[in-house]
């Protein structure tokens, strides 16, 4: 998550994918990348914050922790506090913000979405497998990839699909949530909870935020039963009751889903500990019972190992970068030269993300590498010129199938959103955890033209023989 | 834009985009970044095996040393997780460090030794860390034909 939330516009994605436009002064309006997103995301703050589509049920979950701690704080625990120890609210605070905390971070940050393939390399994977003679043929010539790849790893072999939404062979692990709309790492499953998907960067704030969540709601209800317990020492059952009206409710909302966090806490355990995602584990891809050899390739030696790696191991960055600036002439890459100002609309000073830094160093590659031949042999660029802004997509996958729940949560409060899940298929992606049986693929996307090369091409002032 | 690439190409020595090499994933290890160290066939008249295996190589050594999972990054972990992550708003995480560094060196990598052969290296962290992306350029010179053809890039490169 980018740090620094200072000025929070909130403005939602714009669906319509658009390159900037020119005023008539000839000024064009730069758009940051969030903007032109083609995933199914909301996105906040100007970029920093990212969530999933459907944010319903999130609020849900803001709302029934932020009122059931409220109503503990006020109503019980000074009656605790004053009898028992101080020390009960303190507890209780830092595990309330600390819920809050892990909850809008695993809310709020990038799960690990992979970014779409350029046009380069979707033309390039598609031309490539034709040539190998794998697709008879035909007219066109480039035909579509085929659907899987094999890869052995640490000796087992595991088969990569090929998506045709994000025209990408996927990494092993990953997944496209046909929700977001977005192929995510190491992607555990779509949390409507939480509004966004659990993947590898938002996985040990998902988890720490279910295992402190259960000792929240453990904390609670035993306080307050323990409150009533006191209180009817003193006045009588009912009357405690009386004096404690919200005790009911929180010991009704804590009984009720103790039960799925706590499950859903353990059985995450068990994940981190094997090393599996909630995926894998459902699908049994490493189970002993597909076979005699089957084992997990990316587990390590020993569970300790596998825990401190999934929740202490390193962070990896968002793919995406969402609030870097579009370049008007090419749709994705952030390349300039000195030698193109006249043609490229300078890019606006705005404060950078490391990432912006990475790409603003790789142009000044070209700009260190042509300034000597500015005077002399200028660079001159494609003759076509360049698509702008547009990213072509494959076809969009266009049904929605709703996220399965939590394996270990079959409790109520999961319940009434079941019976709302759309009975559609994926055919193209596979659904996470879907009820449904999967249709078989379609291999439709979009046409790639030669045009794809030239876009790239002003990025083309190389030093060349002269040096 | 047109005006502006015509100004352009009436300079002498004009080089184009001729195709661009993928150098993709090498998944046999897990899912830790690492590229491929063939040689694909299309670099072989530009730039000799070896120095671009070593750029790939330092550039895996890099990324294992960002992911690398040891007394450090538990500590860096460990660390952010008892500030409730609030740590990260001061200092960068190690991954960024690493990532910086690799930026400084493909850049450095791409001055000395790739730009004079016509060549450059894209930063794989642009391209979603899925590719490294080497782009071919071709001195056009009077009496080339249409720049950015691409009639070569379809053979099979080495994966």
């Amino acid at each position: 998550m980018d740090p620094g939330m200072t000025e929070c516009q909130y403005s939602q994605i714009s669906t319509v994918a658009s390159s900037p436009m020119e005023s008539q002064l000839g000024k064009k309006i730069p758009k940051r990348k969030w903007q032109t997103f083609p995933g199914r995301n909301k996105f906040y703050c100007n970029g920093r914050i990212m969530m999933g589509r459907q944010t319903g049920v999130f609020y849900l979950t803001l709302v029934l922790i932020v009122v059931t701690s409220g109503l503990f704080f006020a109503f019980d625990c000074p009656f605790l506090a004053y009898s028992l120890s101080p020390a009960i609210p303190a507890i209780g605070a830092f595990l309330f913000l600390f819920v809050m905390g892990m909850l809008l971070r695993a809310s709020f940050s990038d799960p690990g979405v992979l970014p779409r393939a350029t046009p380069d390399e979707a033309a390039h994977l598609e031309c490539q497998i034709a040539d190998d003679g794998i697709n008879s043929p035909g007219s066109g010539g480039c035909r579509s990839p085929p659907r899987t790849q094999e890869v052995v790893i640490n000796g087992q072999t595991v088969k990569l699909k090929y998506c045709f939404t994000c025209k990408i062979f996927r990494p092993p692990r990953a997944s496209h949530c046909s929700l977001c709309d977005n192929c995510v790492e190491r992607f555990d499953h779509h949390c409507p909870w939480v509004g966004n998907c659990v993947g590898k960067r938002n996985y040990r704030y998902f988890y720490l935020f279910i295992l402190s969540l259960s000792f929240l709601t453990i904390f609670i209800f035993a306080f307050v039963i323990t409150h009533i317990v006191l209180r009817s020492n003193q006045t009588g059952f009912l009357s405690a009751l009386k004096d404690s009206p919200a005790s009911v409710l929180e010991v009704v909302v804590c009984f009720f889903s103790m039960w799925s966090i706590v499950g859903l806490s353990g059985f995450h355990t068990y994940l981190i500990g094997s090393n599996q995602t909630t995926n894998e584990d459902i699908k049994g891809l490493w189970s002993s019972k597909r076979g005699k050899g089957n084992y997990n390739p990316y587990s390590y030696s020993s569970v300790i190992t596998n825990c401190c790696a999934a929740l202490c191991g390193p962070l990896p960055p968002s793919l995406i970068d969402r609030r870097g600036f579009i370049q008007p002439d090419t749709p994705q890459t952030a390349i300039q030269s000195n030698g193109t100002t006249a043609y490229v609309a300078p890019q606006p000073q705005a404060p950078m993300c490391d990432q912006d830094q990475c790409i603003q160093g790789t142009k000044f590659v070209f700009q260190a590498a042509t300034t000597p031949l500015l005077h002399s042999d200028p660079i001159s660029l494609g003759s076509v010129p360049p698509l702008l802004g547009k990213i072509p997509l494959g076809v969009a996958c266009s049904t929605l199938s709703y996220p399965a729940q939590h394996a270990a949560a079959a409790s109520m409060p999961s319940r009434p959103w079941e019976g709302q899940a759309l009975a559609h298929r994926d055919p193209e992606h596979e659904a996470n955890r879907q009820l449904y049986p999967q249709a078989p693929g379609l291999g439709a996307y979009g046409p790639s033209s030669q045009d794809s090369l030239h876009q790239d091409s002003v990025r083309g002032l190389v030093k060349l023989s002269s040096v | 834009m047109a005006t502006e690439f015509h100004n352009l190409q009436e300079l002498h020595h004009s080089a184009s985009l001729a195709t661009k090499v993928f150098i993709q994933r090498d998944y046999s290890e897990g899912t830790i970044c690492k590229f491929q160290t063939k040689f694909p066939a299309e670099l072989d008249s530009r730039i000799e095996r070896a120095l671009f295996e070593i750029t790939v190589k330092t550039l895996n050594d890099y990324y294992a040393e960002a992911e690398k999972i040891g007394g450090q990054s538990y500590l860096e972990g460990c660390l952010a997780c008892a500030t409730a992550y609030v740590i990260f708003l001061c200092m960068e995480t190690r991954y960024e460090k690493v990532l910086k560094k690799i930026s400084k060196y493909i850049q450095d990598q791409n001055e000395k030794i790739y730009a004079p052969r016509g060549l450059l290296i894209t930063d794989p962290i642009e391209r979603g860390m899925r590719v490294i992306e080497i782009s071919v350029f071709e001195d056009r010179g009077s009496s080339a034909s249409s720049s950015g053809s691409s009639s070569t890039s379809s053979s099979s490169s080495g994966r």
